[in-house]
């Protein structure tokens, strides 16, 4: 009896700490606005940022954690922890921080730093129990680092939710993401000005239960 | 500048390991050599070519430029399409065409999804 009461109480424990655990990924290439969205789901249900943004690529050059983010909904809870990944590239250049202003010094040290921070991404992907990828909604979304991505989070099985941000922009196209995934659900917001938000957690729920 | 195009057959990365296909393909492209590569790299080879790269990168090589080229049809009937997957399961997948060019020679490779495009940066930019 008293083994049977084990079973039962391990069986109890591992589903609360699964569903107290999970771990969130936000993926993409860089200056998608993963960070930007990080900071918004920080500020919504913590009241406070998670890391810094900035126009010149590659601001996030190590894996940020957020734990135990508690999300509420329509009576329903969502507890998470919030990884949030430096951009992934297939390539980086020192003399394109140089142009955005940069000093050499400066420039080469963002560059290293970088290449370690699209390795370390890499490297985390199996361990993401769930995955958003960000994706610029005014960038060309075929190129092959975001179909890399994608396909090995469908490999390993991971849920992904796509998300098409800077909607707020002119040039922003929704239409061109949904052609090239037509697989997956694509939520449009932008994360900056915290549009669509609703929709996106009403997604995010979707995703991790 | 004249540019190389190099032609890899499937057959000759056919019998090498994830790890061997890869170091292959970076020594050609850090030849300042535009890869064309029959078929496709597991997508878990892609995602190790990526790492490998970062790895690489130096004042010397910024990287590289990927794109990948399906020729299978969507509107393919279903058998055809389990055929296709049959065999790219037990022989690899030699469908499509993969490019790989130094980032710097190659500026952007734009897919469409059906023509593809290959912008080159100037001379100038290339010499360093």
């Amino acid at each position: 009896m008293n083994i049977l009461k084990q079973i039962f109480q391990k069986f109890l424990k591992n589903i609360f700490n699964k569903k107290k655990h999970v771990k969130l990924g936000l993926y993409g290439p860089p200056n998608g606005g993963k960070t930007t969205l990080a900071n918004k789901i920080c500020t919504d249900w913590l009241g406070e940022e998670m890391g810094s943004v900035s126009p010149i690529a590659h601001e996030t050059r190590e894996i940020h954690i957020k734990e135990q983010i508690n999300i509420k909904r329509n009576g329903k809870e969502l507890t998470f922890n919030l990884v949030d990944t430096p951009g992934i590239a297939t390539k980086i250049d020192y003399e394109d921080f140089v142009k955005k202003g940069l000093k050499k010094e400066d420039a080469k040290k963002r560059a290293k730093e970088a290449t370690k921070g699209v390795i370390e991404s890499i490297r985390w992907l199996d361990e993401m129990d769930c995955v958003i990828v960000v994706l610029d909604a005014t960038e060309d979304p075929y190129s092959q680092v975001n179909i890399t991505i994608i396909g090995n989070l469908q490999a390993r099985e991971i849920p992904v939710l796509l998300v098409a941000n800077k909607i707020d922009l002119k040039k922003a196209d929704i239409n061109k993401i949904e052609s090239a995934f037509p697989q997956y659900k694509i939520v449009g917001i932008s994360a900056k000005y915290g549009k669509n938000m609703e929709g996106f957690y009403d997604a995010l729920f979707e995703l991790v239960n | 500048m004249a540019l190389t195009l190099q032609f890899i057959p499937y057959s000759e990365i056919s019998e090498l390991g994830s790890a061997r296909r890869v170091k292959k393909i970076l020594d050609n492209v850090k030849q300042n050599k535009i890869v064309l590569l029959e078929g496709r790299l597991k997508k878990e080879e892609e995602k190790d070519l990526i790492a490998i790269t970062m790895e690489e990168i130096s004042e010397k090589f910024q990287g590289i430029e990927l794109a990948v080229i399906n020729s299978e049809s969507k509107d393919a009937a279903l058998l055809t399409r389990l055929r296709l997957t049959l065999m790219n399961a037990i022989l690899g997948d030699r469908t499509g065409l993969t490019i790989i060019g130094p980032a710097s020679i190659v500026k952007e490779i734009k897919k469409n999804p059906d023509k593809i495009e290959l912008m080159t940066k100037d001379e100038k930019r290339r010499k360093r």
